[in-house]
């Protein structure tokens, strides 16, 4: 009986936070954020040169086989350090097929993610409300998938995308391939730049799958999505600190004031106790199979609106500078907008909590 | 992370099951007042070696060596059947570990036996009227005349005094010293001449709390726990023994259970209330603040048990705050589910159930009542000083006086 991370585990975030702290300073994470691309082949092979690209995949395909907590516990640091890149669409499609594909298809396809020779992403959701697999509607004939995807993350950098389609079936495709167009679309969040992708007869491997295995594929992102916001909203916590401490008013610095105080207060409250929220989601998906489902919706579901709550009152505590775009503030505002609204709001996973749950 | 139990624990959790099958009594036993059938069940679950654990067995505790694992077993077993364990009373959960840390042998001798069984009863005389969360600034006096302390002042919020045998509280003894310095612990018998209790009523209607008054009441001069002018560092010891802190994760489960029962058993627009999407995403929404309490509270059990409280200092601070609000959320939500029905004055019966009925009317209660724990023990607006900080750092307020 013990909830808590193993000495491993810290030290994998050790490392991570120290990647980060070293190669996205806010200087630099600054300087990609207006270039708008969301994207640094450096950062990125930084982090393939770590094992976070195949930290998830078996050791036979040439992965780390290490669990999705190990992987949300990454994904809560590229949250706090906001790291731009394809790291969420990677890690998911490489879950996906390891879910659901067969031995030679994981043989030809997991070595290359691992290694970080190719980047992937997942196309699943098609519009701003058809998120779950019931919605999906994408077809594939013979060997070619049609439809169009909203909200892929990533899609500009990737190199094979994993679709989503009719039934929850999964679909592997190459995004320099014919039939694919990639439209670039104008996302809040510009560490993670995101677009709507078309199949036009896209030439695809079906990898297999159906309704439930896609459910478990979006709980694995449900999890990462927590922990993203999880980890923004903390970092927001330190930035609400920092300048409280050194921003001065009627003679006294303004964390000296209660309404400042307790603003900090109530919103560390917030966050804090419920990063016991997705360590155990993401422990449920890798050893509790019926606890799984509803404890991924209700991490999403309460981080990434409490992670919400606390990124507006840190753009309140920062006065007018916290409405500005130089105030470091909204990068991790836009970076929670993002975890909260892709792939199922909160009140959507309060739906299914409650469904689940049998009230 | 693992959250299976060890063949061993999983052998200690048969084993208090298999002892919880005496519970409730039965035969001629099932016929004593509830009071009584308690304390004969405490008794067999202190030879179990399953009640007041950490008590030496010289004193009437069962003396058990520290397993944190073992703890939350006998807590998730006992509170699933509503076995009586050990007393949470000011006597039991408060002077009792005060005494094992600073009292003298006689002391431990005399008092911790009693309070243990609920035999003599205990109260706490800590507020007084100018004192509150200010409480070092407290001017009830004790002054020493021969072998007695003479009290004179007024305490105020004692809950129980009505029934107290005794009240362990905070007097000023050295008024001339810095007001953190000049306090002492002392142990009062409720019965001496200058000592009278007058009932406070709470806003929902129930008698729980007091005011008490001393004009020259007189206790023997040993009654005093430690040294002159360290009673304020007594009485914070208390506060620091980690298990009173973590608190009780499960009482928070049975309320959001009643919450959906409620939601269950009430209309809206002629179907159950709980098919309405609206409040279905409301009660998922306190959900998720009930499996945070949850889970916070087994993170922080965690490190008690490797031995790594400093790593969960900050959870721990919000426990108070966060379990206060989060009871409030369920409360608020049941006396929406009530609509009209929260007009209704609480039943003259229900007053001493502390909300704790499902009738409409028990939840018209519990929804005053809620207000409650976010005053007593630490109002949370002290409790969110003491997050800002000691948990992040944020400087202490202007205080006049230091």
């Amino acid at each position: 009986m013990d909830f808590g991370l193993s000495e491993e585990q810290e030290l994998l975030q050790e490392t991570v936070r120290g990647f980060a702290q070293n190669e996205c300073p806010t200087t630099r994470l600054r300087e990609l954020f207006d270039a708008g691309t969301g994207h640094d082949p450096a950062l990125w092979s930084g982090l393939v040169e770590m094992g976070i690209a195949g930290l998830i995949v078996p050791e036979e395909q040439g992965g780390a086989g290490m669990e999705l907590l190990d992987l949300a516990l990454v994904a809560e640091l590229l949250g706090e350090f906001a790291v731009p890149g394809p790291f969420l669409g990677h890690s998911l499609a490489a879950l996906g097929v390891t879910l659901v594909a067969d031995p030679a298809q994981r043989e030809a396809i997991l070595p290359g993610l691992a290694d970080g020779s190719q980047i992937a992403t997942v196309a699943l959701q098609e519009s701003a409300f058809g998120f779950a697999p019931g919605e999906w509607t994408a077809k594939i004939e013979g060997d070619r998938v049609s439809g169009t995807k909203a909200i892929v993350p990533s899609a500009g950098q990737a190199d094979r995308f994993l679709v989503g389609l009719q039934g929850g079936r999964l679909a592997w495709v190459d995004a320099k391939g014919e039939g694919v167009r990639i439209e670039p679309v104008e996302g809040v969040d510009r560490t993670r730049p995101i677009s709507t992708v078309h199949f036009a007869g896209a030439p695809a491997s079906l990898l297999g799958g159906d309704e439930a295995s896609a459910w478990r594929l979006l709980d694995a992102a449900s999890v990462l999505l927590a922990a993203d916001a999880f980890g923004a909203a903390s970092k927001l916590i330190d930035l609400d600190v920092a300048y409280s401490l050194s921003r001065e008013q009627f003679g006294q610095p303004i964390a000296q004031f209660q309404a400042i105080k307790h603003t900090i207060a109530r919103i560390a409250t917030d966050i804090e106790p419920a990063r016991a929220l997705f360590w155990y989601a993401a422990h449920a998906w890798d050893h509790l199979p019926e606890e799984s489902a509803r404890a991924a919706s209700v991490a999403k579901a309460h981080l990434t609106d409490r992670a919400m709550d606390a990124a507006r009152q840190s753009v309140e505590l920062h006065g007018g500078y916290g409405f500005t775009w130089e105030c470091e503030v909204q990068m991790w505002f836009k970076r929670i907008m993002f975890d909260r609204s892709c792939l199922g709001t909160p009140d959507r996973h309060r739906e299914r909590t409650a469904e689940l749950g049998g009230y | 992370m693992d959250l299976e139990y060890s063949a061993e624990h999983e052998a200690f959790r048969g084993r208090v099951q298999e002892f919880l099958k005496g519970w409730p009594l039965t035969g001629a036993e099932s016929k004593l007042p509830m009071e009584e059938q308690e304390a004969i069940f405490r008794k067999r679950g202190i030879e179990a070696g399953f009640v007041y654990r950490s008590v030496p067995k010289a004193y009437g505790g069962s003396e058990q060596p520290r397993d944190a694992i073992a703890d939350r077993i006998i807590q998730e077993e006992f509170y699933k059947v509503g076995a009586p364990r050990d007393l949470l009373t000011q006597g039991a959960g408060m002077l009792v570990p005060t005494l094992l840390e600073f009292g003298t042998e006689a002391q431990k001798e005399r008092y911790i036996p009693p309070a243990l069984t609920g035999e003599e009863r205990w109260c706490q005389g800590y507020s007084e009227p100018g004192s509150g969360s200010d409480l070092a600034s407290l001017q009830c006096q004790a002054r020493l005349d021969g072998d007695e302390w003479v009290l004179n002042g007024q305490k105020i919020w004692t809950s129980s005094a009505q029934r107290a045998h005794m009240m362990f509280g905070l007097f000023r003894t050295e008024p001339d010293a810095k007001k953190h310095d000049g306090i002492s612990y002392l142990l009062v018998p409720m019965d001496r001449p200058g000592i009278e209790v007058r009932p406070l009523k709470e806003m929902a209607g129930g008698h729980e709390f007091n005011e008490v008054f001393f004009t020259d009441a007189r206790i023997p001069a040993g009654n005093i726990v430690g040294q002159r002018g360290q009673g304020w560092q007594v009485s914070r010891a208390t506060l620091v023994h980690e298990r009173n802190l973590i608190g009780n994760p499960f009482m928070m489960r049975e309320a959001f259970s009643d919450l959906l029962a409620l939601a269950r058993s009430r209309t809206r627009d002629g179907r159950p209330a709980i098919e309405d999407p609206g409040i279905r995403r409301r009660l998922a929404e306190i959900e998720g603040y009930v499996q945070t309490c949850e889970l916070s509270n087994m993170r922080q059990f965690t490190a008690a048990n490797r031995g790594e409280m400093l790593k969960v200092m900050r959870p721990m601070m919000m426990n108070k705050v966060f379990s206060t609000d989060t009871m409030q959320r369920i409360a608020r939500c049941a006396y929406d589910l009530l609509e009209g029905d929260g007009v209704l004055a609480p039943l003259e019966e229900e007053l001493d159930k502390w909300g704790r009925t499902a009738s409409p009317t028990g939840w018209v209660l519990q929804y005053m009542f809620s207000l409650g724990p976010a005053i007593a023990g630490g109002a949370t607006n002290i409790q969110l000083n003491i997050i800002g900080e000691r948990g992040y750092g944020l400087p202490r307020d202007l205080r006049r006086t230091s």
